[in-house]
């Protein structure tokens, strides 16, 4: 009975060693990021694309975009998160990091401090991108204007907030190979690029597991809205019917085919994306459309 | 009387008339079929806008005529009170349009000032007409992003 407690106990021990070790934040190589040279023209391109501002801005609907001093709320089954100030601000915003931490941050959800973040902010797709990218979107970003509004805490339910948990999440969910595979062609992969690794489409058109892992089998298939009543429509799937040119004016106008006006979340999307070249909307659209035939 | 005004006495009796009839009230296909009226015109200018079809003066101009006029419809009975997304189903119009019906007026009087200008510009050649059917297209998400819900 001694015997068995104590291999009990040795037991335990050894599963709380592999939780701690498997939950311990995993940054990127130094050797890869340190001597970056960021260029905030390019990196204006990323931050529109990545679309920081939907999410950062303050939260009035006609708050500026670049003054990241945060505010807005997302509930989900997890609880409500406030989105942080990232302005230039060195107490309340980021403007005390350095290019590494910057990147750490944005590519794999890990504080200056060695936290975790939650993924509601989409490190999950930013973990894709090309590290040149999220240094020249620090570049750009550290140009932006400095915001003194303190960031709120997040008001999360037991025991989400503990954060070394998101650890085990990470282990499970936070992967950085592509939602589409196979042959594309080079417009499909730049649209792959902007659309997995920036504009993070998936996070809210896929829907997610308990845990709230995305459902990769159901790729862009459309999800209850995590914020709210309605669903996130499909852009995948028998029921969407969308072309590319569809895609490309929706993007540029916020105009369905059928001429309906957009608005909600999505609105911020289409005001970040607008921006960009029409051959990167075309881009996207024709991935979003090759992505659309997955699974058929 | 005024836009708001008006929707607040109605809707007080509304809901004392029909509490139980909500669900059906045929303010809200009425109104949704307004908005369906807005987009039939709305939509020709847009295929425009966009090169889909070619550019119509004549068409242009009776589409924006309509859109002129559609956007006029009193909508003094359209809005009841207890006809939200939270009340009932079968509608997006957020909760939020009751609680800030100033601001909703306000936008509705947006959308009116940009049908006026698109009436002016529709028959004026292509980029004329772009520009203030993009004014429009503005005026309508202004509204949609704060008082539509998602689509369910």
């Amino acid at each position: 009975m001694h015997r068995f407690l104590l291999g009990f106990a040795a037991l335990g021990i050894i599963a709380a060693g592999t939780a701690w070790a498997l939950s311990a934040p995993r940054p990127l190589d130094e050797a890869q990021i340190t001597d970056l040279q960021g260029d905030p023209q390019a990196g204006r391109t990323i931050f529109l694309a990545a679309g920081c501002s939907s999410c950062h801005r303050a939260p009035a609907r006609d708050s500026d975009p670049l003054i990241l001093s945060g505010g807005r709320s997302f509930a989900s089954d997890f609880g409500t998160f406030h989105a942080p100030n990232i302005s230039t601000h060195p107490d309340h915003g980021i403007g005390n990091w350095s290019q590494a931490e910057f990147i750490n941050a944005v590519m794999r959800g890990i504080s200056p401090q060695g936290a975790h973040y939650y993924p509601a902010f989409p490190y999950t797709s930013y973990i894709r991108a090309e590290p040149q990218d999220i240094a020249d979107l620090y570049a750009y970003m550290m140009t932006l204007p400095s915001d003194a509004t303190p960031s709120l805490p997040h008001d999360l339910d037991f025991p989400f907030t503990i954060r070394r948990t998101l650890g085990l999440w990470k282990t499970l969910f936070l992967r950085d190979d592509w939602a589409v595979t196979g042959p594309l062609t080079p417009q499909e992969e730049r649209g792959r690029y902007l659309a997995e690794a920036l504009a993070h489409c998936g996070e809210c058109h896929t829907p997610r597991n308990l845990l709230g892992g995305l459902t990769r089998a159901e790729w862009h298939r459309g999800a209850p809205n995590p914020s709210g009543t309605g669903r996130i429509p499909a852009i995948a799937g028998p029921g969407f019917d969308w072309t590319e040119f569809d895609v490309s004016a929706y993007l540029s106008s916020g105009l369905t085919p059928e001429f309906d006006v957009v608005g909600g979340t999505m609105a911020d999307v289409v005001g970040n994306l607008r921006q960009l070249d029409k051959a990167d909307l075309d881009a996207i659209a024709a991935y979003i459309l090759r992505a659309a035939r997955e699974g058929d | 009387m005024s836009f708001k005004h008006l929707i607040g006495t109605l809707a007080l009796g509304a809901a004392i008339a029909f509490p139980a009839m909500a669900e059906n009230d045929p303010a809200v296909e009425t109104r949704q079929g307004q908005f369906k009226l807005f987009i039939h015109n709305f939509g020709v200018m847009g295929a425009m806008a966009q090169g889909r079809i070619d550019y119509d003066a004549e068409m242009a101009q009776t589409a924006a005529d309509n859109l002129f006029h559609v956007t006029r419809h009193d909508q003094s009975r359209l809005w009841p009170e207890g006809t939200d997304s939270m009340s009932i189903d079968g509608t997006r119009a957020r909760p939020a349009i009751w609680d800030n019906l100033d601001d909703f007026a306000a936008k509705f009087g947006a959308l009116q000032d940009a049908t006026e200008a698109l009436q002016g510009a529709a028959g004026d050649g292509l980029e004329a007409m772009q520009a203030a059917f993009g004014r429009t297209a503005g005026a309508c998400q202004a509204c949609h992003e704060v008082y539509r819900e998602e689509a369910s």
